[in-house]
């Protein structure tokens, strides 16, 4: 009988993470659905890229060359050098091109058009004078923070569930198949549900991390630096906090799924944990442009990971804010996962009819 | 050895184990009989510490048992599992690394485990595609992968084939002769009587016997010879002998020891005699007698009834 030493503590929640994470990257379902996942946000910023620049195609004028040498380069506007002005106003006629720029009053030409006057054509023509801004409304457009809140909220909510079920699935499989008594014949409980935590939280955190990634790389490829620099910090925050919260959330969905014994159990039992799951995509979408609600959704552990980037997006958000909301996170993390792994271990031996929450935390295993 | 002391466990209102004590001897495979619901299973999971008991107490060469040492023990509990999806030799060598063996080792030793099992040639399959008793042998690998120092299986032959009976028990008798106390259930009373040096019988939670199998049926066998010869009808003439069963040159019959060898004697005087044995039960016979004999019977412990002592 010459067994080996066994794992310390660490090493065995490192090999139970490692067939967590394995098993779910050998299997065809994830895989793919991951990849569409990530081709679909770049289809997103690539179309959405290509919708912004059909509006602001160049604008088409004609203009003689000394009118043309004149005004220079115009933004929105594509200036066609023709030899005079009737030259110019020939191609209006033709539609060719949408004005004819001509000489006019001091350094201003006249513009002639055919029926309409196209605004970029004016605007680039007119002089504005220098604004500096100080407080920059950097997402005032309504519409923009809709989107970075529900995109945001959306893959929280998303990864969230997916691996939570996932981590849910496998507890409530292993006592089904009553591999968790041999499991637990050779390592501790709390490397089981450790274990269990870690490998998805680290595919979950993968998989953010290739969103977001995708997401730069396609903003930066489409040349939408503008969008990039608004985003930037709180993707970069997004991804923290999320490595936080998911622990948070998984360890609930591990000490939920504990206390039964059958599939047909899990959907109820893990209902709660799902609303708390959901609730931060709801907040910041109905109340994205409500401050008051957002502040505070920003400092609630579950609602925080979703809630901090988008106010971070919006602006008006001090340095220290996003430190404290994440020392709050990690206190009820850490509070959190010693209460679920409680749980955890006085129900996972515990087949048959669901346990009660209040028998869990009260009596000792078996 | 691995000793069970004054074992109680009750759930609820039923009790499932009332004061069991015995004894599973390292190097010996020790063969668990009971019907259904007498206990076996309750017996083993306390054993593996899956369950607590109310009162009494499991040790392992004299100290009690805690975590730390029951990681060193191999485990098939009653009701099987595997992860569905994973690789039969991916799951061996799973566990094997989760008991501190290193990768390399690891999946040698589940290779070389299903080599013994005959079950190689799978170890590259789900084991949700494997037969039923396809999985039972690889439930057999897993509970010997860590090279345990005791060995706990709940029914390991159920569904299994002759062959591959033998195969599996063949791998558990090498376990047991490696100096291992080997702790296996079985309703198969023939496998178990082929197999087991010991044997202990349940019935309603309390131990009904226990012993070696020699011993065991030394003890039920009473009085009883054979006696296979040409003719035999004599027999009832002879005083002090009590003929059972009698056909026309074979007769069953009980006495005592000394009247046994006379009537050898006195068989060999009236020609040649073919076979002249004590008759010595079978484990099924026994086990009959000891669940006809108490007012035990497999139903007690089903319906919550108190087991009359």
């Amino acid at each position: 009988m010459s067994a080996p030493t066994p794992p310390s503590l660490g090493a065995a929640t490192l090999l139970v993470a490692g067939r967590e994470i394995t098993t779910q990257l050998r299997s065809k379902a994830f895989l793919i659905s991951s990849a569409l996942l990530l081709l679909a946000v770049l289809a997103g910023i690539v179309v959405s890229s290509l919708l912004a620049g059909r509006d602001s195609a160049a604008v088409p004028v004609a203009a003689p060359t000394a009118v043309a040498a004149q005004v220079g380069e115009l933004k929105g506007v594509d200036v066609q050098q023709v030899p005079d002005e009737d030259a110019a106003l020939a191609k209006v006629r033709d539609g060719s091109v949408k004005a004819a720029l001509l000489p006019g009053t001091g350094s201003v030409p006249r513009v002639v058009v055919l029926t309409s006057t196209p605004q970029a054509v004016v605007d680039a023509l007119t002089v504005t004078p220098k604004v500096d801004v100080l407080e920059p409304d950097r997402a005032g457009d309504g519409v923009v923070r809709y989107v970075v809140s529900l995109a945001f909220g959306l893959v929280f909510m998303m990864a969230a569930i997916t691996f939570g079920s996932t981590i849910a699935q496998n507890t409530v499989t292993e006592k089904q198949t009553r591999i968790v008594e041999i499991l637990l014949s050779a390592v501790p409980v709390r490397a089981l549900l450790a274990g269990k935590v870690v490998g998805n939280s680290v595919l979950a955190l993968g998989q953010i991390t290739a969103l977001v990634s995708v997401a730069v790389i396609g903003l930066a490829a489409t040349g939408r630096d503008d969008v990039l620099t608004l985003v930037g910090a709180p993707l970069a925050w997004f991804v923290i906090f999320f490595a936080v919260g998911f622990v948070l959330l998984a360890s609930i969905y591990a000490a939920s799924a504990a206390l039964v014994s059958r599939m047909e159990d899990l959907g109820a039992v893990i209902q709660p944990v799902t609303w708390l799951t959901i609730a931060p995509y709801f907040v910041v979408v109905f109340f994205n442009d409500n401050p008051v609600v957002l502040a505070v959704a920003s400092y609630v552990p579950f609602s925080a990971p979703v809630a901090m980037p988008v106010r971070m997006f919006v602006g008006g958000v001090g340095w220290a804010e996003p430190l404290i909301s994440l020392v709050l996170l990690v206190v009820a993390t850490v509070a959190v996962v010693l209460l679920a792994a409680r749980i955890y271990e006085r129900s996972v031996l515990r087949t048959g009819p669901r346990v009660r929450l209040a028998e869990a935390l009260r009596r000792s295993a078996g | 050895m691995i000793e069970l002391e004054h074992v109680t466990r009750t759930f609820g209102e039923r009790r499932a184990l009332d004061d069991v004590s015995f004894v599973v001897r390292r190097g010996r495979t020790t063969g668990f009989v009971g019907g259904n619901g007498a206990g076996k299973t309750t017996a083993m999971r306390i054993v593996m510490g899956v369950l607590t008991p109310d009162a009494g107490q499991v040790r392992l060469d004299g100290r009690v048992l805690d975590p730390a040492t029951r990681r060193g023990f191999g485990y098939m509990p009653e009701e099987r599992g595997l992860y569905p999806k994973m690789k039969v030799v991916d799951q061996l060598a799973f566990l094997a690394r989760l008991h501190g063996y290193d990768a390399s080792t690891a999946r040698a030793r589940a290779m070389d485990l299903l080599e013994r099992l005959d079950l190689a040639a799978r170890a590259g399959d789900p084991v949700d595609s494997l037969s039923l008793g396809n999985q039972q042998r690889a439930q057999v690998a897993a509970a010997l992968v860590h090279d345990p120092d005791v060995l706990v299986l709940d029914e390991p032959f159920s569904g299994l084939d002759p062959i591959a009976v033998d195969a599996v028990a063949s791998v558990l008798v090498a376990h047991a002769r490696a100096g291992a106390p080997v702790l296996f259930s079985s309703h198969q009373l023939d496998v178990v009587e082929r197999l087991c040096d010991d044997l202990v019988i349940i019935a309603g939670g309390r131990v009904v016997a226990a012993g070696s199998r020699e011993e065991l049926r030394a003890a039920h066998a009473g009085s009883r010879f054979e006696l296979v010869a040409s003719d035999t009808g004599w027999l009832r003439e002879v005083p002090g002998v009590q003929v059972v069963e009698f056909a026309a040159d074979e007769a069953v019959f009980d006495a005592d020891e000394a009247t046994a060898q006379e009537v050898l004697r006195a068989a060999l005087v009236r020609g040649p005699v073919r076979r002249f044995g004590p008759v010595v039960p079978t484990l099924a016979e026994i086990f009959r007698e000891l669940m006809a004999d108490g007012a035990v019977h497999d139903g007690a412990a089903h319906d919550g009834a108190q087991v009359a002592a």
